[in-house]
């Protein structure tokens, strides 16, 4: 574990540089702030309805349902790969199975048009 | 000498990334960029501050700091805050487990390499890490309650998601060839086997740059940002520290991409073809600038695609990731495995895979190039003689 403790006070450098930065920048910045400053940008007309009450596609829903399902069997394929050299045609087969599998699923979504945008 | 102990050095090196990383990004990516791209425009790019422009990246730090940050009144202020560091902290943590060169001798007995950490899962770390990065974007994208920002930031979401499959997949056909998910062992590995990975891996290298690409969100991939339709989408609220800071975290996710490229398959800090005679004289470079010079080529090609490729419309981009890089990089584990397989227990199938990619890569070439003069030579025969020199312009 030892080597990851360099890694975690890298992150915790990362994350004061931002925050140092901009509590710096506000103490020699000139703030002025007015209500139309404040409005948010619709290319020069004040905005009647707002991005928190407005809906959006469903279809992003769906892409992330189906990065979960893909992005485990990705990890189910890391360590698979590392001992490949191993595990020989055996592990090929069985791979193959198990990558079957989810290619009939695959093929499901795209004839259902999950991959569709439209 | 006693201070120069292993953890002195380590913690050097972090202040080291810190500190540099972002000098790196202002001051040499972001003026090289803005250079680059003026001379494929045919005009000159910042050359007013400093001589030949070289001290753009001040007058930009000192205008952005300066600048007023402003926060939009139905913004939900505290994500909104937080979003550009969120997108700031995956990208320089990565750097961590980046091998950049061999150990370098300090001073007597006092050596140091020059990574920060060797894990063992050094590859996993790497892409769950950087996948982290899109917290930011689609942070900032909603907490600025701008639509723009919100589609910017869907979009992104959408679109990084998408393209980590391909690129997990994509490195998965390398784990194949490589046996270990360290960085450093990668390496060393290609030097042993005198091969760069990148030959037997020459499929996977290009399904891993386009998703690459994507995943920075950078040309022809920028939808999230897409000036022309979504006015800079997810930081359209942004201004002054705040943006430089995503700005940096873009920026460093390209640094980033283009490491693990060359460590994964352009042999790291290794010499190209370092092994044979005729070219031993290529190991008087160090290493470490080795490396460099093959990152330095890669945010190259970052630029250069910027200023040649128009975007992409957001259902082609899906269709791409979905329908092409997923399907090709599923059979591409399946031909690496194939090939390790053909002469078992040495790498001799590697090499003539290598040898087969390298095949099919050229012919490829000159069947585009072919199609492409057939196509214009018919273009040519179908416009009547009088028109024939809008046809050559085009």
């Amino acid at each position: 574990m030892a080597n990851y403790f360099p890694i975690l006070i890298l992150g915790l450098l990362a994350a004061a540089l931002p925050l140092a930065t901009i509590f710096l920048a506000r103490a020699i910045q000139t703030r002025r702030p007015n209500p139309a400053k404040l409005e948010p940008y619709e290319s020069g007309i004040a905005a009647t309805t707002f991005a928190f009450d407005t809906r959006f596609s469903v279809r992003y829903f769906l892409i992330a349902v189906l990065f979960v399902v893909f992005d485990v069997e990705t990890i189910f394929l890391f360590p698979w790969a590392v001992l490949f050299h191993r595990l020989g045609l055996f592990g090929l087969i069985e791979m193959v199975i198990f990558l079957v599998i989810l290619v009939v699923g695959y093929f499901y979504v795209w004839k259902r048009q999950a991959l569709d945008w439209a | 000498m006693k201070i120069l102990t292993p953890t002195f050095l380590t913690y050097v090196k972090v202040l080291l990334i810190v500190a540099v990383v972002p000098a790196i990004v202002g001051f040499v990516i972001v003026l090289a960029e803005r250079r680059i791209m003026g001379f494929m425009q045919v005009r000159l790019g910042p050359n007013r501050v400093g001589p030949k422009g070289t001290l753009q990246g001040l007058a930009d730090l000192l205008k952005l700091v300066t600048k007023e940050d402003v926060t939009p009144a139905r913004a939900e202020k505290f994500v909104h805050f937080l979003a550009p560091v969120l997108a700031v902290i995956p990208a320089l943590t990565a750097l961590a487990v980046i091998p950049m060169g061999p150990s370098i001798r300090l001073a007597r007995h006092v050596s140091t390499p020059l990574w920060v950490a060797d894990i063992n899962i050094g590859l996993l770390f790497l892409l769950a890490i950087t996948s982290i990065g899109v917290y930011g974007i689609i942070l900032g994208g909603w907490a600025s309650n701008n639509k723009y920002s919100m589609l910017g930031g869907l979009r992104s979401a959408a679109q990084l998601v998408s393209y980590e499959v391909p690129m997990g997949l994509s490195l998965v056909a390398v784990l194949l060839m490589t046996r270990s998910l360290s960085l450093v062992e990668i390496v060393m590995r290609q030097d042993r086997m005198q091969l760069w990975f990148v030959f037997p891996g020459l499929l996977s290298f290009f399904l891993y740059f386009v998703s690459g690409v994507a995943e920075t969100n950078r040309n022809p991939f920028d939808l999230p940002e897409a000036e022309s339709e979504l006015v800079s989408g997810f930081n359209t609220e942004y201004s002054g520290v705040k943006f430089a800071f995503f700005f940096l975290g873009e920026y460093a996710a390209m640094i980033i991409i283009s490491c693990v490229a060359v460590t994964v398959f352009f042999g790291g800090w290794l010499p190209p073809f370092g092994h044979v005679k005729a070219l031993s004289f290529l190991h008087i470079v160090p290493p470490f600038l080795w490396f460099l010079a093959k990152v330095g080529f890669f945010i190259f090609c970052y630029i250069w695609f910027r200023s040649t490729f128009p975007r992409y419309r957001f259902d082609q981009l899906m269709a791409l990731g979905w329908k092409w890089m997923i399907p090709l990089s599923l059979v591409n584990i399946v031909i690496v495995a194939l090939a390790i397989l053909w002469t078992p227990g040495r790498t001799d199938g590697l090499v003539r895979l290598g040898w087969l990619f390298g095949a099919l890569f050229l012919l490829m070439f000159f069947l585009a190039k072919l199609r492409q003069a057939l196509a214009r030579r018919d273009r040519l025969a179908s416009e009547p003689a009088g028109t024939r020199q809008s046809a050559l312009k085009a």
